[in-house]
């Protein structure tokens, strides 16, 4: 798989139409157990990302990832503009100047915008946050790259890690966020950051598939 | 003296706690980042960083935040700044009404950075992630 610069912009396209689509929902599961906003704060986010990077000639990588990175930072108002932020500009590091990508790269690039998450929010797994869907995601990853897994099976395997962690995330109490006021009202309830990670995800391999 | 950032998700909130602190004292360089660059609830890094150049001098800089996404995006203000700014800023765990009031006391009366953060220990709640 060989990923080029236009087709990394066209990917975050279609996550910025993927999560305006799914909005209300995330909102919605917000509303649950946080403050409500992480639909709307997310669209607004990416809807500046791809004004920043629509007309970027594609030929450095870790340029458009910064640029995306920093547009969520000052456009999504609550955590995940610093979560998502420090993700995409971790992600970024790896693939500074390259102008293609292929798997073991997207690898690097999900395993730093972990760390990065991590890294910024204090948190680790089983804090009923994003980090339950994208850990599982890039540990699903590395495995089907060492078993010699196609990257289209490699991607398929990552989304559904991903969505499984969403589900988990429905058993435990929240440990960060606004959700961790909520204590043991928090059981039960689907994390909002989690379910747009897992989104994000499913939409970057159904787009290069 | 320390200049002092006040960081809250609530435009309203920053604003009055400034009004408090600056009735005890009135001299210190107090600066707000309260809500998002579009009137809303939450924190923006932007406006904490103009808040930190706002109020910072050679005496350095204290922020005093109110919950969890605040204290980040006031970690990725002061990534952004010169090293020689960087080590000058400390992130201060107190409650954001009293820590700010306290702080802009001691300040007022010279204290520095370190004899800031002593003087809210007491008020530590544990805040910082």
């Amino acid at each position: 798989m060989s990923i080029q610069g236009k087709k990394v912009i066209q990917v975050l396209v279609k996550i910025s139409e993927k999560i305006d689509e799914n909005k209300a929902y995330l909102s919605e599961l917000d509303a649950a157990i946080g403050d409500g906003d992480h639909g709307l704060n997310l669209n607004k986010g990416f809807k500046a990302v791809i004004e920043k990077i629509k007309e970027d000639d594609g030929s450095d990588i870790g340029g458009i990832l910064k640029k995306a990175g920093m547009a969520l930072v000052s456009n999504v108002g609550g955590a995940s503009g610093p979560l998502y932020g420090t993700a995409f500009m971790k992600a970024a590091m790896s693939v500074n100047g390259k102008s293609e990508i292929d798997m073991s790269d997207f690898s690097k690039m999900l395993e730093d915008a972990l760390e990065g998450i991590k890294m910024r929010g204090k948190g680790q797994a089983n804090d009923k946050t994003m980090i339950d869907a994208i850990e599982p995601a890039s540990n699903s990853i590395k495995h089907g790259i060492a078993q010699g897994l196609e990257a289209k099976e490699v991607l398929k395997l990552a989304k559904e890690a991903a969505y499984k962690g969403v589900e988990h995330t429905k058993e435990i109490i929240a440990r960060k966020g606004r959700a961790s006021y909520l204590g043991e009202r928090s059981l039960g309830h689907q994390d909002a950051g989690a379910t747009s990670s897992a989104i994000i995800i499913e939409t970057i391999y159904e787009a290069l598939n | 003296m320390v200049g002092i950032v006040i960081v809250s998700h609530s435009k309203n909130i920053a604003d009055g706690v400034k009004e408090l602190a600056e009735q005890m004292a009135p001299d210190v360089p107090i600066a707000v980042a309260g809500g998002t660059s579009d009137k809303r609830v939450g924190t923006d890094m932007g406006k904490i960083l103009n808040a930190i150049e706002n109020v910072y001098s050679e005496d350095g800089a204290i922020i005093i935040f109110d919950l969890g996404s605040a204290f980040m995006n006031a970690e990725m203000a002061i990534e952004c700044l010169d090293e020689s700014m960087k080590e000058k800023i400390k992130i201060l765990d107190c409650p954001i009404v009293e820590g700010a009031v306290t702080a802009a006391v001691e300040s007022s009366i010279g204290k520095n950075i370190g004899e800031i953060e002593a003087a809210l220990q007491s008020m530590n709640l544990g805040k910082m992630p």
